[in-house]
């Protein structure tokens, strides 16, 4: 079934969409990612323009965020406190992040610097992760239980204003949060992402919270600065597409409590392996996109 | 054929003007309407040539129709290897390329207009399409307009199709044109050119509007207009999805 889509003015296959939102909103319940490093490069594909992908997506995130962060809040593995910081400094990095966006958009490039900042993040991300999984899981293969290591030590212990953080279980300065939700806002709104994939191990490795209130607290974060930048796309650039939003995450929903389920019965080590090995192919296929010769040197640009 | 038959009184009743040969023109539609399941659109374009009967036509009429989208500058960008990744280096800024362009003719295009003729009234794709210069640093600026046209006809958005009108018994012509789904609203133009021995005998021109209907013009409208307000519904829907969705799997799993 063909629909038009009144904002970006093409017409696409409804059902299409629909599987679309459902596949990325798996995915986002199962590993607590937005998703929007994976729907905005299929929207691109399918044939919506990048400004409408870009803004609608973060829309849909805003959705199948909410269905999954309602999962983990019956399950109480959201923590509220950390995930305040890490919004607080996530709207300021936001607002950073749109100016720097526009700083680079005079200077021309912004696509390829975009293509950039994916494929460095996704595969630092990606092959930390998968590193780190791998090791784990081979030592408790050959040496029993596996002993965490002693993170954290450092500076991240040396620094003020330090705060309890019951649910996590941490009592650290509001600092290390506070920089990271800001980066991530910085990253989030030049790659038009929620920003999950990089917050996630950041909060693993760098904070040192425990896995299990790791991904709802990122969700609870992310829908509040997506939803942020959709308003700020919507309101700025008039790119958001509600019907094309409507289908995603009618798709996206559905399969975001699928995801859920799927993620709570898998080991965390498990997940982690799973996650790094998509972040890793996403980043495989923009790297090769860069490097190999198109098949048509020119391209329209939009104005 | 009613149809035609029609065509035909009207060219006959209505009272003869002062050229020799000219356009009755008819549409299968009178706008294009962009509904939600809007895929495409043909619109058949057909008409009848008036002439007073003093003129006699020794040599065979042909017509050439075009139906031309709204016009605007548009930028093409030329990738290099930089470092060993592909960029965008050079760009030539077209100043007017239509959105949709289509060229319909009785017989191959070349044989039927001459090059100046082409060039007055802009028929063919390369002549519809204004580039007026390009930056000193870029020597082959023709290679940027042939890849917008490529890209264009590519995505079915500039087409000819050279015999693909049909002119019979030298007085009724018709032909039909495949909008593609990827449409944009706005003023489209049809134009009708009536040529002989090369050259434009008559020519006749009509406005058919494209333009988004119901829903689509209520939601296109509403994101202009009231942009927060549009901005603040997108989000109330993603959230009550979101919600209505784990709700509902709530009470599946009870």
């Amino acid at each position: 079934m063909q629909i038009y889509l009144p904002i970006a003015e093409v017409s696409v296959n409804a059902f299409l969409l629909l599987g679309l939102g459902g596949i990325v909103g798996f995915l986002s319940g199962m590993f607590g990612v937005g998703g929007g490093f994976l729907i905005t490069p299929l929207l691109f594909f399918i044939g919506v323009p990048p400004a409408v992908a870009v803004a609608t997506g973060a829309n849909q995130i805003v959705a199948s965020s909410f269905s999954a962060l309602m999962a983990h809040l019956k399950r109480k593995t959201v923590d509220f406190k950390m995930g305040g910081v890490l919004l607080a400094g996530g709207l300021v990095g936001s607002a950073l992040g749109v100016w720097v966006f526009n700083f680079l958009k005079t200077l021309g490039q912004v696509d390829l610097l975009v293509n950039l900042f994916y494929v460095v993040f996704l595969g630092i991300v990606g092959g930390l992760m998968m590193i780190e999984s791998l090791r784990a899981l081979s030592r408790a293969k050959h040496a029993g239980p596996y002993k965490a290591k002693k993170r954290g030590r450092g500076i991240v212990q040396t620094l003020p204003l330090k705060m309890r953080f019951r649910a996590s279980g941490l009592y650290i300065s509001v600092i290390p949060p506070f920089v990271v939700g800001l980066s991530v806002g910085v990253l989030a709104a030049i790659m038009g992402v929620g920003g999950g994939f990089i917050m996630v191990p950041a909060m693993i490795y760098i904070l040192g919270m425990p896995t299990k209130v790791v991904i709802g607290t990122s969700l609870f974060q992310i829908i509040f600065v997506t939803a942020f930048t959709t308003l700020l796309h919507a309101t700025t650039n008039y790119t958001v597409d509600i019907v094309l939003a409507l289908l995603l995450l009618i798709g996206g929903v559905i399969g975001a409590q699928f995801g859920t389920q799927v993620g709570a019965k898998l080991k965390a080590e498990q997940l982690r392996i799973a996650l790094a090995s998509l972040v890793l192919i996403v980043c495989g296929k923009l790297a090769f996109d860069m490097l190999i010769t198109p098949s048509d040197l020119y391209s329209i640009g939009s104005n | 054929m009613l149809r035609l038959i029609a065509i035909l009184c009207l060219a006959l009743l209505s009272p003869l003007p002062l050229r020799a040969e000219e356009v009755v023109l008819g549409l299968s539609h009178e706008e294009i309407r962009i509904t939600t399941r809007f895929d495409g659109s043909d619109i058949l374009i057909y008409g009848a040539v008036k002439r007073d009967e003093t003129s006699a036509p020794d040599l065979p009429l042909q017509v050439i129709i075009t139906v031309a989208g709204p016009s605007g500058p548009t930028t093409v960008w030329r990738k290099e290897r930089v470092g060993g990744i592909w960029m965008n280096t050079d760009s030539v800024e077209i100043d007017r390329a239509p959105s949709f362009y289509a060229v319909a003719t009785t017989a191959p295009l070349k044989e039927i207009l001459s090059e100046t003729e082409d060039l007055r009234h802009k028929i063919s794709i390369p002549r519809a399409i204004r580039s007026v210069g390009a930056p000193q640093n870029i020597d082959d600026a023709e290679a940027f307009t042939d890849a917008l046209i490529r890209i264009h006809e590519r995505n079915h958005s500039y087409l000819t199709a050279e015999g693909a009108a049909q002119l019979h018994e030298n007085t009724l012509f018709d032909t039909n044109i495949t909008l593609p789904s990827n449409l944009t609203e706005g003023e489209y133009k049809i134009r009708i050119f009536l040529t002989r021995d090369a050259a434009v005998v008559a020519n006749y021109e009509t406005p058919i509007s494209v333009r988004k209907v119901g829903l689509e013009r209520w939601l296109y409208a509403l994101s202009r207009e009231h942009a927060l307000l549009y901005g603040l519904l997108s989000l109330a829907l993603a959230v009550a999805a979101g919600w209505g969705a784990s709700t509902f799997f709530a009470l599946i799993k009870r």
